[in-house]
């Protein structure tokens, strides 16, 4: 092995190493007084000194900034370190664990072939930080802790220069490519019998546990009898497979089982409001909804939209990165899998207070602001690498997501109606597509229904390492493959998400049958057991049926792209699903059994409404409320994030996240303009606040209305909506109980805004188990993404204020309900009232305020939704940068208090801008519903708001509120 | 006959289908072709007049962005390319391209050596960063793509790695050459700091061209402002202002070739 190292010429310009001594700083770690980073590729091959020359020259070192050093396969890593007789420094030396896969490691290769170096093995990558200060031992591992490493995925070590024994400088050369056997004194059998027959209940449950199958006690004895009627035992990938399919993630139990609540009986929560919104409603326009990977709705009478929103929680918990980059890559493929291509790209982000003291932390948790920064880094690595624009989202910080931080990743998608296509039929061959298949992610679905510990921050295999430039191939391919004659040249297609084939192929295979030989699949490492191949979740792989005919063809297509097309079964039409391996069947499930058999036992959902303090009505001046409001952290513009987002790749985006004169307003939707010579656009919007969960009915009809009222916001019509819960244990009454008001809530909205939900999801068990026992629940949290339509993009509205002398209005009324307001969070309060939904009367008013847009009276338009009134003249005024002046005795408001209508955040309200010329033209079309002149645009760059008396309340510069606003986040 | 592009494309190519539309609309028969139809014998560069290497995350930017990209162009089409380049067929290389052309040496190939003499390195801020920004024209009729552009442009900058490098002295022969196309300024026209210069670049250099002005690369994505509605404050702009962005860029490389070669 030949281990290279490369430094910059001035450490000044290594980026990382800014970046790192920032961290430490902030972190308030002491003694550091110098950083300098080498990076590491070990190499393996046979290689003379001139080819790793070569390779250092014309591959791996940039000459013009940076230097390099090499030692010869005898050679130790401290040969790299120019300062190694130096006294007092330390080494920190950061690499992937064993086993887990470098992505770039197969590029890095190909790099090396290029230039004409055939025989290359492996290239590991590490880095190697040299410290000077006054440093000690503890404080090197603290900095690997918190700053460096990511446990999870990495290991670190770390010595002083002049003590380094030789375990702290190995490096893992070369990749794992046998899995170890751990039970090394038994013979161990490829496939495993597992003994259920005449097990007893403690058994089940140890067998459950063992195999972390996260099936309990009814279930369990559900394969029991099952099997035994078979006349048999179950193999390990036969139990697998079903514990796959049954589980939260797969099969959604806790919204199909029976929910007895006093002595009522709901069957089934989507069945019965869900789903049942949409049935009702009936849209000609929904072509596909909750059937498939993604809802599919019309974009004209040639496309259709595809639309999926995923979580991926418990993977970002234990690596932010990873596990956020990969729940991105993971929508998208839901978007693939209905055989779009992703135009968008939404990510919805929950976290923990960034102020949260690290000694509060478990060990193993990472702090917030590290969540939230890697997270971030991970959407942005994965969207961005595949070309998908992210340019709709939001973040909001509580306590309750300290152990348990949520990713909603979603995306939308567009294609052609006619390429929509899913007939398996029994002949056709199972292609896998794309990525190998390795031990990553096993049991990621399973995991997914079990609550976070300080164990399970430990454990590794859940967790995928995202390759983004694989997917982009697999996409391309895919497009290729659809296109390539009128009708796709398969006959179905699907993504390997939770669950991986099983799932895929379990799920396609439903009413037909199949027959899958496991050792074809590609492995990225040997000693794989049958069942480990066949429910691993490794990313970037799709699953194809492909009529005979047409696999050649297929294989061609994805080859010429660069990616590995692979035949490895075929559909049957027996009903059952038979794995073989090396020729030996290793599994045969009836799939009715698999797909019907699971036992859906009653729930109980109970829970009653805790009463919180209120707080008085503050008088005088507000405008230090609305600078509080706007510089904390849920209100605060993320400007730091959202252009780490590429929002512009493919050239689609009409309007930005970030709006106004100044490009940094803050944005109620982003629209898209997916066809060329069409002008026609898609509007995404989302909503969410979680600080009215308190109140769940009142908080799904306030979110499903502030995701409807964003989309209006910028000229969205015929809104289709996606609903996502992240909710605790739903085997609490007190959970499921939570959960039914919400799903109420959701059908009394969706039903009354005429709005049907097309594909949701949920992740369940969002808790934490702490030392003594106790669980701490997320707050109850609903998500929901809005996609509506523009029939002409070219009259898309935006937030930021327009042209001095232009009235503004605000449509619908204001009434006091700041139960979960900010204004009453700043305070230290919480209130009671959470805001409802009238929901006719809301309607109305946004039927003709998007009249009024199509009639292009609307300058400017923005809704009011955190912080109320106050806040959201603010961010008009500072977006456009011209002043606003209101008068709150124009407000329609049930009261009195200026700091109620001030901030009070009634749902289905907006403020508008309308042309002076455009006035009276524009009432009149409002006339009937609630809208009033509340102010004008003014040229003095300040907000100024009067009482209800006529008293001034608010004077404030827009300096300085926009300074508040943007200054939280300038990092 | 018709000015045929090529936009070239290789794993993890994504600004492609966008370019293409550029050279369209600019009136070029154009044509998205992964390296592999080129290395395989199944298209040829001969066959084409431009050659355009669009942006994106080429083999996911390992190593250092734009590098492996490079290599190829070196060591797997060199002859092809250098015959395109001898022929003075234009080639435009927008950020990855750009990195790729710089780091295999094709830009700005000061004294006719095709050998890396500039680099572009990490973000000073060391993140991606989308930002629109504004470009100064430099260019005093050299490059072939910007004869009668605007004097100052407003363009997306979408990269992580997009700091232009270059020793000091031949940053002056550049200017004397006059292969310096766009710098980053205020809006003003200025030469300015962060954000107006996003990523911390040498003197502000945003693209440059060759000794002849037949190759361009730029960090910026001219190619995502071709109509009125990509801009970024569009609703804000009376309807009476002309806007076509960047189209005259693609339209001169095409004009170009269309009186060179057809």
């Amino acid at each position: 092995m030949w281990i290279v190292g490369i430094r910059y010429k001035d450490v000044t310009n290594d980026p990382h190493v800014q970046e790192v001594s920032k961290v430490i700083k902030d972190l308030g770690i002491k003694g550091v007084n110098q950083i300098e980073r080498i990076e590491v590729y070990a190499i393996t091959g046979a290689h003379n000194e001139t080819e790793i020359e070569k390779i250092c020259k014309e591959l791996l070192v940039d000459q013009l900034i940076q230097n390099y050093r090499y030692t010869s396969p005898k050679g130790t890593l401290l040969d790299l370190v120019s300062e190694k007789h130096e006294k007092g420094k330390w080494l920190a030396f950061i690499q992937y664990r064993p086993g887990v896969t470098d992505p770039s490691e197969e590029r890095i290769k190909d790099g090396i072939r290029v230039l004409g170096i055939r025989k290359v093995y492996s290239v590991k990558t590490a880095s190697l930080y040299i410290f000077g200060g006054h440093l000690t031992k503890q404080i090197l591992e603290t900095i690997c802790e918190k700053v460096l490493a990511n446990d999870v995925i990495q290991v670190h070590s770390t010595c002083e220069l002049g003590r380094c024994a030789e375990k702290e400088l190995r490096i893992y050369g070369a990749p794992i490519r046998e899995i170890p056997d751990k039970s090394e004194n038994s013979p161990h059998p490829l496939v495993e019998e597992i003994h259920l027959r005449d097990a007893e209940d403690t058994d089940l449950m140890r067998i459950s546990k063992g195999w972390r199958l996260s099936l309990n006690l009814a279930e369990m004895k559900t394969i029991q009898k099952h099997y035994a009627s078979e006349g048999r035992n179950p193999t390990d990938i036969e139990l697998n497979t079903i514990a796959q399919t049954w589980s939260e993630h797969c099969y959604h139990k806790t919204f199909k089982i029976p929910v007895k609540v006093d002595a009522e009986r709901i069957n089934g929560l989507l069945k019965t409001y869900i789903m049942r919104a949409t049935k009702e409603l009936n849209k000609s326009w929904c072509i596909s909804t909750f059937v498939d990977n993604a809802g599919i709705v019309e974009f004209d009478d040639k496309y259709g939209i595809a639309v999926k929103v995923e979580t991926h929680n418990h993977p970002t918990a234990l690596d932010p990165f990873g596990g956020a980059g990969t729940g991105t890559g993971g929508v998208l493929r839901d978007i693939m899998g209905v055989g779009a291509k992703p135009i968008l790209s939404t990510d919805i982000l929950f976290f923990g207070l960034l102020d949260t003291p690290h000694e509060k932390l478990p060990r193993g948790l990472l702090h917030p602001t590290r969540m939230m920064k890697g997270a971030v880094a991970g959407i942005a690595d994965y969207g961005n690498k595949m070309g998908i624009p992210t340019a709709n989202g939001a973040i909001f910080f509580d306590e309750g997501y300290l152990y348990n931080p949520l990713v909603f990743a979603g995306s939308v998608g567009i294609m052609p109606r006619t390429k929509y296509v899913r007939n398996p039929q029994a002949g056709d061959v199972i292609l896998v597509v794309g990525g190998k298949t390795g031990m990553d992610g096993i049991h990621g679905v399973t995991f997914a229904s079990a609550e976070l510990s300080e164990e399970t921050q430990s454990l590794g295999s859940a967790v995928q390492i995202g390759n983004p430039v694989e997917e982009k191939k697999v996409l391309e391919g895919l497009l290729r493959v659809r296109d390539r004659d009128e009708k796709p040249l398969y006959s179905a297609v699907t993504d390997c998400g939770g669950g991986g084939l099983s799932s895929a192929i379990g799920e396609t295979a439903r009413d037909l049958g199949a027959i899958v030989d496991l050792e074809k699949i590609p492995l990225k490492h040997r000693g794989m057991k049958p069942w480990q191949i066949w429910i691993s979740e490794s990313q970037e792989r799709m699953m194809l049926a492909v009529p005979k005919e047409n696999v050649e063809e297929t294989i061609t297509i994805f080859e010429e792209e660069n990616c590995e097309a692979t035949p490895i079964g075929r559909f049957t039409n027996t009903g059952k699903l038979v794995l073989r391996y090396q020729g030996e069947v290793v599994g045969k499930i009836n799939l009715e059994f698999l797909h019907q058999g699971v036992p859906l036992l009653p729930r109980r959902a109970q829970w009653e409404r805790e009463k919180f303090p209120e707080p008085d009505s503050q008088k005088g001046d507000l405008g230090k409320y609305i600078k509080l409001i706007l510089s904390s952290p849920n209100v605060a513009s993320k400007e730091w994030v959202i252009r780490q987002y590429d929002h512009e790749v493919q050239a689609n985006t009409i309007i930005n996240p970030l709006q106004g004169v100044h490009c940094d307003g803050p944005g109620d939707a982003c629209v898209l303009k997916p066809i060329v010579d069409n002008w026609r656009g898609i509007v995404v919007s989302n909503g969410a606040n979680p600080r009215y969960a308190i109140d769940p009915y009142n908080m799904a009809l306030s979110v499903i209305d502030e995701a409807i009222r964003n989309n209006i916001c910028c000229g969205g019509r015929r809104i289709a909506i996606l609903d996502n819960f992240s909710w605790g244990n739903p085997e609490r009454p007190e959970q499921l109980g939570k959960l039914l008001d919400a799903v109420r809530g959701c059908y009394d909205a969706a039903l009354g805004f005429g709005t049907p939900f097309i594909s949701g999801k949920d992740s369940l068990y969002n808790e934490y188990i702490q030392e003594d026992g106790q669980a701490i629940a997320i707050p109850p949290t609903l998500v929901i993404t809005a996609v509506g339509i523009i029939p002409d993009v070219r009259n898309a509205v935006t937030m930021d204020v327009k042209e001095v002398g232009n009235p503004l209005y605000i449509i619908g009324e204001t009434f006091d309900e700041l139960g979960g307001s900010h204004y009453y969070s700043v305070r230290g309060f919480i209130g009671n009232a959470v805001p409802t939904v009238r929901v006719k009367i809301a309607k109305a008013n946004m039927d003709a305020l998007i009249q009024a847009m199509d009639a292009g009276l609307v300058r400017t338009c923005h809704d009011c939704s955190e912080g109320g009134i106050g806040i959201t003249a603010a961010e008009m005024a500072f977006a456009g940068d011209l002043g606003v002046h209101l008068e709150l005795g124009l407000v329609p408001a049930k009261m009195t208090q200026n700091d109620k209508i001030l901030f009070s955040e009634s749902n289905s309200r907006f403020i508008v801008e309308v042309a002076k010329s455009s006035a009276i033209e524009f009432e009149q079309l409002m006339a009937g519903t609630v809208c009033v002149k509340i102010g004008n645009v003014t040229k003095a760059r300040k907000l100024i708001i009067k009482g209800v008396d006529g008293e001034v309340i608010v004077e404030e510069s827009l300096n300085e509120l926009k300074e508040d606003w943007q200054s939280t986040f300038r990092w | 006959m018709t000015v045929k592009t090529i936009v070239l494309r290789v794993d993890g190519t994504n600004c492609d289908v966008e370019l293409v539309e550029a050279f369209r609309r600019a009136g070029a028969q154009t044509e998205r072709i992964h390296i592999n139809e080129l290395i395989r014998g199944k298209h040829s560069l001969e066959e084409y007049h431009i050659l355009a290497i669009p942006g994106g995350f080429s083999y996911g930017d390992d190593v250092a962005a734009g590098k492996l990209l490079a290599n190829d162009l070196k060591y797997r089409l060199h002859k092809d390319v250098e015959k395109f380049i001898d022929q003075s067929k234009p080639i435009l290389g927008i950020c990855n391209g750009f990195q790729a052309l710089v780091k295999a040496g094709f830009l700005p190939a000061l004294d006719s050596r095709r050998e890396q003499q500039a680099t572009l390195a990490t973000n000073d801020r060391a993140l991606f960063i989308d930002r629109w920004v504004h470009l100064r024209q430099e260019n005093r009729g050299t490059c072939v793509f910007t004869k009668s552009l605007a004097s100052q442009l407003y363009v997306p900058v979408n990269h992580g790695e997009g700091k232009f490098v270059m020793e000091e002295s031949n940053i002056h022969r550049l200017e004397e050459n006059d292969q310096i196309v766009f710098r980053y300024v205020n809006p003003e026209g200025e030469l300015a700091g962060y954000p107006w210069n996003p990523n911390g670049s040498v003197s502000n250099i945003a693209g440059i061209c060759d000794e002849h002005g037949t190759i361009l690369g730029l960090m910026p994505h001219p190619e995502k402002f071709i109509h009125r509605y990509q801009h970024p404050f569009w609703t804000r702009l009376s309807a009476s202002s002309e806007f076509i962005g960047w189209l005259p860029l693609f339209r001169n490389a095409v004009d170009f070739a269309r009186r060179r070669f057809l």
